[in-house]
């Protein structure tokens, strides 16, 4: 199946929130690193056909895609000039069978990423003016009544004339709640219908109390003693200009918070310029296929992820890594979507488009990531669940108390002491606190190439007391060299390299690959050997034509009774200089020992001191020999690490760490480390620019630098500390507000709310909590 | 002044016993694919009752333009969605055991059940 086809489920979103320790393998890896094409999965592919003019083009159309290969079902619908294609079947075959049928057809991208923000916008916006709009009605009538009411003192109803006058703004009242609040009684009432209740509840019946208790005023003075005949039309229409208001201003700084994902989106390119039947064509990127070759100039974006077969040329890759070097590229190196090509022009063949790319991926996880909640936001989920009726009913017991013990007209305190406890309390600074510097965090982060998996890692994150760091590709280069050969047996140089090379050509392991590299370096070819076993932290063994060959550390050369004395100290002093010895014994005698060495990450040195003056344990794991692991470890200034760990090993390390009571992190490369990172309280898998697997850890670190791993650190921890002052301010303002509402103050100092006050305090509590989470967009990471 | 107490009294009875202790009606069972309308700060339908160890599709159109309804979230099957204005967003419910899972917006403006069984 084709990538680009447009699957609008969220059926892999969940995948995301996977729970720890499983060792499946995610589904969303497999997108990572399998061209789907080959898959048996059946899925939907949208199509959007052109030139389909009469109701019978809708059976020819369907008839011509029902006839490829793979499709199961083929469905259009006509008004939208759509089809819906289920099978297991490339785009390109459906494209073309529309075309033969006499149409055109493309991918429906309808839903693209950035027509989907600029649709959101679009609404924001719309939505936007219709607050402004309803406020600015309620105010019209709200302000002059309020200023009417101070500037006479009170509003009362006393004559014939006064009624009348007051009922007509009374009306007017009424067509301000029904014009600029209508969407507060409808939510109100479908809420109540449903058992269910929220700010909605609390605006109508607030605003309802003081409305109706006015016209009753109004209308039936006599039902109240003279004192008690108080009008509060001007509290109805202020609080719903001033809650307009707030949801406007809200929506506006709403929409700053999403900055950082609009920002990745934006990366996409729109089209590509394709090579057809030898010519360049440009195309929109929906239209790539797999397998296209695109040709990019310099200055150009990248547009779908591929493999360089033309070319050479540097790439800005920091918008996704945070890296801020140009990346070299040559023939057969990967380039990713939303990168820059700074120099050379280059042709690329397209391995991975649409949804499948790594800057789509990037995407939908910081989306799914800004969605989540971390477990802090719990606390105020529990709240919120009874928060509107237990303010509904601190409203009655406040009337009660009123009516009971307070002063004449003890009618007219209930009715404004209730009605400010309805209208002061705020349920969606509680439900904003959370969310709201989530979205920034997680976006942020993003902008230093950090990717959260969800709030919990965040939050997690930010409590990390230990952090184990694997050495090979995280401290190191996870590129090593061979720097010495030192040949024990009457071979030649060549020959040592030659066996080493051919044994290892067929490990992916770093070690491996830097003979394999050195070898052919030296234009020595590796032969095939038959036989290949690894034997897991020791080496590995082989047959070449009729010699046993033997490569690894001391510890399978003494399993196997190998001789390497004589050459024991030599490798100690390889292994102090910070270099791997191995041994390579040929036909169980020792040929030589080979030294291999990492060079270490120019700025780790710098990043682990970052971790440790957080106040983080720094640990160092490898599967490395001690002495080399104690040279590299007190180069970047580890005191603790653990040599010889066998991959399996590392995440009894992790749990040996947590059972000591130890929040840990562990950084890893994501594939040989995937077991602790799983077991780590958060795992961390840092890359080597855009290559990597970002479903395979909690939080992914885009670039190779360990400053992406303190960058995490400090990220998560002032999240978190927005989140606590946002949570902190909102029950504070709940907790204070509702009893100063409900009058507490007034026997000490004669103070009652104003349902205006309360209601102005009410629209601008939502709004504080999203500008705190707004103020994240401005966190830098320590400079380094 | 008692038959006012006794009126307070019933008041809070009654926001007790409808916002917390009413046990509304069975739902019925729905299968395959449910559609669900966002609008008006509720979910309709907001209790959903679909079959339990069976995949079933949820598919949300939200018509109400306000940020808070935007974001879909069922926490315990640890899904999240972001509803675009209008249109139609499928949430696959994947194949889970039997009980009450909530579902809400992130304020909790906007709540429903998904009862699998």
């Amino acid at each position: 199946m084709n990538n680009v086809s447009k699957s609008n489920t969220v059926e892999a979103k969940h995948a995301c929130c996977k729970p720890k320790n499983t060792t499946q393998p995610d589904a969303s890896d497999d997108k990572v690193t399998n061209n789907l094409a080959s898959s048996d999965q059946q899925s939907e592919h949208h199509l959007i056909v052109d030139g389909a003019s009469c109701a019978s083009c809708v059976s020819k159309i369907e008839k011509a895609l029902n006839s490829v290969e793979g499709v199961q079902s083929a469905e259009m619908n006509f008004a939208q000039r759509t089809v819906v294609v289920v099978g297991n079947v490339a785009d390109a075959s459906l494209i073309s069978a529309v075309e033969i049928a006499g149409y055109n057809a493309k991918i429906d991208t309808s839903e693209s990423e950035e027509e989907a923000v600029d649709e959101k916008d679009k609404a924001d916006a719309k939505y936007y003016k219709k607050l402004i709009r309803d406020m600015t009605i309620a105010l019209l009538i709200g302000v002059p009544l309020m200023i009417y009411g101070l500037a006479i003192g009170e509003m009362t109803v006393t004559t014939t004339t006064e009624r009348l006058v007051w009922f007509a703004v009374g009306l007017l009242t009424l067509g301000v709640m029904i014009f600029s609040g209508k969407h507060f009684y409808i939510g109100a009432w479908n809420s109540f219908k449903n058992h269910s209740a929220n700010m909605d509840t609390l605006i109508a019946l607030g605003t309802g109390t003081a409305w109706i208790y006015s016209m009753v005023v109004v209308a039936v003075p006599d039902l109240l003693p003279l004192m008690a005949r108080h009008i509060y039309f001007e509290a109805t229409a202020m609080i719903i200009g001033l809650i307009n208001l707030g949801l406007a201003l809200e929506v506006k700084a709403r929409g700053k918070t999403s900055e950082a994902i609009k920002r990745l989106i934006g990366l996409q390119s729109k089209t590509a310029r394709v090579i057809r039947d030898n010519k360049d064509i440009d195309i929109p990127i929906e239209n790539v296929l797999l397998d296209d070759l695109v040709r990019v100039r310099p200055g150009e974006k990248i547009s779908v992820d591929g493999v360089v077969t033309e070319g050479h040329t540097a790439i800005d890759e920091s918008m996704l890594t945070g890296e801020p070097m140009p990346v070299e590229k040559t023939e057969g190196d990967k380039v990713v979507a939303g990168t820059i090509n700074k120099s050379g022009s280059i042709v690329f063949k397209a391995t991975r488009v649409g949804k499948d790319t790594a800057l789509a991926q990037i995407i939908n996880m910081v989306k799914r990531a800004q969605n989540s909640k971390p477990p802090i936001g719990r606390m105020a989920d529990v709240i919120s669940a009874y928060f509107v009726p237990v303010i509904m009913i601190i409203a009655v017991l406040s009337a009660l108390a009123w009516l009971n013990f307070g002063p004449t007209p003890s009618i007219a305190f209930a009715i404004v002491s209730a009605t400010t406890v309805l209208i002061i309390a705020c349920p969606c600074a509680l439900g904003l606190a959370t969310p709201m510097s989530v979205m920034v965090g997680v976006g942020k982060a993003a902008e230093a190439g950090v990717l959260i998996r969800n709030g919990e890692a965040l939050q997690t994150a930010s409590t990390i007391t230990t952090m184990i760091l694997d050495k090979t590709g995280t401290i190191t280069e996870g590129a090593p060299k061979v720097t010495d050969v030192l040949v024990a047996k009457k071979l030649s140089r060549e020959e040592v390299l030659m066996f080493a090379a051919s044994i290892e050509a067929g490990s992916e392991h770093p070690l491996a690959m830097a003979v394999v590299e050195s070898a052919k370096e030296q234009g020595i070819e590796p032969k095939k050997v038959t036989g290949f076993a690894s034997i897991a932290g020791q080496g590995v063994e082989a047959k070449l034509d009729s010699n046993v060959l033997l490569f690894g550390n001391e510890k399978l050369m003494a399993k196997r009774g190998i001789n390497i004395e004589g050459f024991i100290d030599k490798a100690q002093a390889f292994a102090e200089e910070a270099k791997t010895p191995m041994y390579l014994a040929v036909n169980d005698e020792l040929a030589a020992v080979i030294a291999v060495a990492d060079p270490i990450k120019s700025d780790s040195i710098e990043a682990i001191k970052r971790l440790q003056n957080s106040g983080i344990r720094v640990v160092m794991l490898t599967g490395d020999n001690r002495l080399t692991a104690k040279a590299i470890a007190e180069k970047v200034g580890i005191s603790e690490y653990f040599a010889e760990v066998l991959p399996e090993d590392k995440a009894k390390k992790v749990l040996e760490f947590q059972k000591e009571g130890e929040i840990v992190g562990m950084t890893g490369d994501g594939i040989n480390d995937a077991p602790a990172l799983a077991h780590a309280n958060v795992g961390f898998a840092i890359g080597t620019g855009t290559d990597v697997a970002i479903e395979s850890a909690d939080i992914t670190l885009m670039r190779g630098s360990l400053h992406g791993l303190a960058d995490a650190i400090a990220v998560s921890k002032a999240t978190l500390s927005n989140i606590r002052q946002n949570l902190f301010g909102a029950f504070i303002y709940n907790v204070a507000g509702v009893p100063i509402a409900a009058g507490v103050l007034y026997p000490f100092f004669g103070l009652l709310l104003s349902p205006v006050i309360a209601g102005a305090a009410m629209a601008f509590s939502s709004l504080t909590v999203v500008t705190n989470a707004n103020r994240l967009r401005f966190f830098k990471a320590k400079d380094h | 002044m008692l038959w006012i107490n006794l009126i307070g009294v019933a008041l809070i009875a009654i926001i007790v016993w409808w916002f917390w202790l009413y046990k509304p009606s069975s739902v019925a069972l729905q299968e395959g694919v449910v559609e669900v309308i966002v609008k008006d700060s509720v979910y309709q339908p907001s209790k959903i009752k679909i079959p339990a160890n069976k995949e079933s599709v949820l598919k949300f159109t939200r018509r109400d333009p306000s940020s808070c309804a935007e974001t879909l979230l069922i926490p315990d099957l640890e899904i999240n969605a972001t509803l675009p204005l209008n249109k139609q967003e499928s949430v696959t419910i994947p194949a889970s055991p039997s009980g009450h899972y909530a579902f809400h917006c992130q304020m909790k403006m906007y709540v429903g059940e998904l009862i699998i069984e």
